[in-house]
């Protein structure tokens, strides 16, 4: 399919402006443009026809069923939708008089009541674009905490377990700390006696994800709490799996003192080809000093920025955070009320179902009852057939269904990580699991249908070695290479892996 | 509850399957010490009717630029989207897919990043772009991390008209960074390349912004030129809307360019979701931050799109990653595509000419002292209203109109100063009646 810009003819364009009839004042030379930028130059129809073309070739929720574990692709309402879009919410500018804005300023208040709530924490800042930046920001406060206590220079490393998202030792880095990793031990849980020898007085926090990426709930972390708490450290608790204990078991109540929420994952923000999303954060009273500014608060009836916090540790992203997502998430947990922990229920009751069905074909590492999401490993299939998580993966796009994320977490070879949400009624569920179960005979019968799987895609598998040996990142025109006339190294491809 | 599909009957046959007896039991596995028991206090559930009523509640009780005459500008602008971008932003395809780990189910996503890679390289003059980041405050953290690894250095320099929320976001980062941050004051609006010169000297970068925090046009390329001679990497923030008149960073040196999306294709939104854009040389490549889409074939050979350099990136590098950036910004950064193509070259240089025209014509019209009467301006410039900034405010917004942003907020001497940005929006009749509220 052509790029836009190889529709480009000179003279098109889609777009009229007002007519200005004003003198343009002179740019100095030196400042002024001389060569205009090469964007696309198409009239309105083709525009359009071209991105609802590239949409066609794109599987979003609505599509299909999306179980990409870790991600809690989940049903995005559309009332989300049109509330967001009220000219109110949309059309409001950020630096707009408080006393102009308080119908934002208390959406944003009323959301943080209810994460604070759902978190079993008293403070919240919504201020986060993301999880990741949620991360970074506990991290901030864990370390303004400690600078506080003037314990910062001896209180440099954080713990995170060998199951954890790429993020969080990413994150570590990122707020200068050092990571001291813990093992997982044989039943999926934090290995606790290696964690005890690791835990002291040098220690600022540990980072988890619970239920972990595994999709196991940690049945020590009352253990765990106490040896953090004890040695003078924090808790920090990975929002990415909250989907499974909403109104069930809150962070706050084990032990955690920060906590940060994926609104785009739990509270249906939709994922729009990798964001927006939004990742506020919430907190024990001793680290609400240190909180973002401006915090949200109410005055009697009316709301209000607050910057006077003295001890705050400043903005991690521009003016209160990414507003729409809030008026997003808040609209979708107005529509559940106190009945939220049914969402997590389902969520839970349809992974099980999965793995009911499926854990006869393939391995299931640590064989417990999942969370809202659990992963089985293909190793058996390869080393029987020589079918690899990856051909699985492929192979169910055959059946239009998007694949599990795959070789993730790092501990589980193979691995095939499956997340169905509450949001998938039970005949899709079973449709899955007889495809999955189907192609894990085929594995054994008709090998080669898997490995040369997808079949029916606008592309076939696709050469990621010559992607990154030729690192064609922009379309060059007249000097754009036709990387077809370069051979496919299709043997390598054996070495790709997603997710 | 309308989300949720299953029956009792449904939920019955899958506990069996399961073999539990009840929901409950498959929670089993939480230690009761940290179970829940209770319900959440959380006000009653909203039918899709009553919770439309609510949040229309809650929007009018906001005043927005449908409603008041504004002239508020200072990072989020009231530019004009067309409907093209909210045709394409529902399509359900886009709305409610994530990050396209898989390629083959989603060309789609993957040519439309990088068409947007190829429309900032383009505007910016850059090699290689990432496929957003969250926002013009957080790439300029992230560029100061790119230029931490490339020269070795810890020290950034930031000019002082660059964005007070941009400097806020990057002396947060700085810390965890290991980063000292130095400003450089601004002389008469714009700042000094001498002056630069001299502090850049042994920095890892020198950010400015193009225009400036204050509208005015810097002298870029000795900017440039002075952060080059120093060894600091040259790192550029600009306004899209302004790249179609105002030379690309590319082209007077720089090593990065980054910004705030927002003004081309995102409705303002009370500050977000927007797209930061990170642009650089093809030098910086491999300390990119974040998603990259690379072209490349299939194994017959058609062409094809793929997340690519995912060396650089959290979910493989882990603690050596160059950012821990995973859900970007992807969404309002499609927006930003649909709407530069609609706009296409000759859109985007009217655009700017304009917004320069009716600026150009609310200085003089409004007849109030220019805080730098000699810089060139572009969209945004400074007026000292004659009286205290807010009370100024006060009395416009009392007659509908918001004459604009009181700098006081982050600039000493500035009590009765008020950034006014006029973008196409406006007319001359919108102009003429903000400089009779401001007389009055």
């Amino acid at each position: 399919m052509k790029l836009i810009y190889e529709q480009s003819q000179e003279g098109r364009r889609a777009s009229s402006l007002p007519p200005n009839d004003l003198p343009v004042p002179e740019i100095p030379a030196k400042l002024r443009r001389e060569r205009p930028p090469r964007l696309p130059e198409v009239a309105e129809p083709e525009l359009v026809r071209h991105f609802t073309k590239l949409s066609t070739r794109t599987f979003g929720i609505d599509t299909g069923f999306y179980p990409l574990g870790s991600c809690t692709m989940k049903h995005n309402p559309r009332v989300n939708e049109r509330v967001v879009n009220l000219p109110g919410f949309r059309d409001l500018h950020p630096l707009q008089e408080e006393e102009a804005a308080q119908g934002a300023l208390e959406l944003m208040w009323r959301l943080q009541e209810i994460l604070a709530e759902i978190a079993g924490l008293p403070a919240v800042s919504l201020q986060p674009a993301a999880g990741s930046q949620g991360e970074l920001t506990g991290l901030m406060l864990m370390r303004a905490y400690f600078a506080d206590r003037g314990e910062d220079e001896a209180r440099r490393k954080i713990v995170i377990p060998d199951t954890a998202h790429g993020t969080n030792p990413a994150s570590v880095t990122m707020g200068g700390y050092e990571l001291t990793p813990v093992q997982t031990d044989p039943r999926g849980d934090i290995d606790v006696e290696d964690l005890r020898g690791k835990v002291d007085e040098s220690t600022a926090g540990l980072m988890l994800t619970n239920p972990s990426t595994l999709g196991l709930f940690d049945e020590n972390i009352e253990e765990i709490t106490r040896i953090f708490h004890e040695a003078g450290a924090l808790m920090y608790y990975d929002g990415a799996n909250l989907n499974a204990v909403c109104g069930i078991s809150r962070p706050g109540d084990m032990g955690f003192d920060i906590v940060h929420f994926n609104l785009h994952k739990t509270f249906s923000q939709p994922h729009g080809g990798g964001g927006p999303g939004g990742g506020p954060i919430a907190v024990r009273d001793r680290l609400e000093p240190f909180l973002p500014v401006p915090a949200v608060v109410r005055d009697g009836e009316a709301f209000r920025l607050d910057y006077d916090r003295p001890k705050s540790i400043g903005k991690v992203r521009g003016f209160c955070g990414p507003f729409g997502v809030f008026v997003r998430s808040y609209a979708y947990i107005r529509s559940y009320g106190p009945g939220l922990r049914e969402m997590s229920e389902v969520a839970v009751l349809n992974a099980n179902y999965l793995l009911a069905r499926l854990k006869g074909a393939y391995e299931l590492p640590f064989d417990r009852l999942c969370m809202h999401e659990f992963v089985l490993s293909a190793r058996r299939l390869k080393r029987e057939h020589g079918i690899t998580a990856l051909d699985v993966a492929k192979r169910l796009m055959d059946y239009d269904f998007h694949p599990p994320t795959i070789y993730f977490p790092l501990i589980v070879a193979e691995a095939l990580m499956i997340e169905p949400t509450e949001t998938e009624p039970k005949e899709i569920l079973d449709e899955f699991a007889d495809a999955m179960l189907e192609i894990a005979r085929d594995a054994a019968e008709r090998p080669d249908l898997l490995k040369e799987a997808p079949h029916d895609r606008s592309v076939r598998r696709v050469d990621e070695v010559k992607a990154v040996r030729r690192a064609v990142v922009r379309y060059l025109f007249e000097d754009h290479p036709d990387l077809s006339a370069e051979p496919s190294a299709a043997r390598e491809l054996e070495a790709q892996k997603g997710a | 509850m309308s989300f949720l599909s299953l029956t009792g009957r449904d939920r019955d046959e899958m506990l069996a399957t399961i073999g539990v007896d009840s929901i409950d039991e498959l929670f089993r596995e939480i230690p009761e010490a940290v179970r829940f028991r209770g319900e959440l206090e959380l006000e009653p559930a909203l039918s899709e009717p009553e919770l439309v009523a609510h949040l229309e509640a809650l929007a009018a009780r906001n005043v927005d630029t449908g409603r008041e005459l504004s002239f508020l500008g200072a990072g989020i602008y009231d530019h004009y989207v067309p409907a093209v971008v909210d045709a394409v932003l529902q399509r359900g395809e886009f709305l409610t897919a994530y990050t396209p780990y898989q390629p083959e189910m989603s060309q789609g996503v993957l040519q439309a990043i990088f068409e947007y890679q190829t429309a900032i390289c383009e505007l910016t003059g850059m090699d290689v772009s990432n496929a957003s980041g969250y926002d013009g405050t957080t790439v300029a953290a992230d560029a100061c991390y790119v230029a931490k690894h490339v020269t070795g250095r810890t020290r950034v320099v930031l000019a002082e008209t660059l964005s007070p929320q941009v400097r806020q976001v990057v002396k947060t980062y700085a810390p965890g960074f290991g980063l000292d941050v130095v400003e450089v004051p601004h002389r008469d609006g714009v700042i000094d390349p001498d002056e630069l010169a001299a502090v850049a000297q042994g920095a890892a970068c020198v950010i400015f912004q193009q225009p400036n925090f204050f509208g005015c046009l810097e002298p870029a390329p000795d900017l440039a030129a002075a952060a080059n001679d120093s060894g600091a990497l040259p790192i550029a923030h600009v306004d899209p809307v302004s790249l179609g008149v105002l030379e690309a960073p590319g082209e007077y040196g720089c090593a990065l360019a980054i910004g705030e999306g927002q003004g081309a294709g995102n409705y303002q939104s009370y500050g977000g979701p927007h797209y930061g854009f990170i642009a650089a040389r093809s030098d910086y490549v491999r300390r990119m931050p974040g998603r990259i889409v690379g072209e490349t074939t299939d194994v017959e050979g058609r062409r094809a799109y793929v997340l690519t350099l995912q060396t650089r990136e959290q979910h493989i590098r882990r603690e050596k990653a160059t950012s821990n950036i995973t859900t970007n910004q992807t969404l309002l950064a499609l927006a930003g595509l649909v709407h530069l193509s609609w706009l296409g070259p000759q859109g985007l240089r009217e655009q700017g000419e304009t917004c320069m025209a009716l600026a150009a014509y609310a200085k003089e019209r409004l007849g109030l002292p220019l805080l730098f009467p000699v810089q060139t301006t572009f969209k945004e410039f400074a007026i000292r209203a004659g009286r205290p900034a807010e009370e100024a405010i006060r009395a416009a917004r009392e007659q509908g109109v918001h004459p604009g942003y009181a700098l006081k907020h982050d600039y000493a001497g500035m009590e009765d100063a008020l950034l006014v940005c006029v973008t196409e929006k406006r007319t001359q009749a919108d102009i003429d009646r903000l400089a009779e509220v401001l007389a009055a």
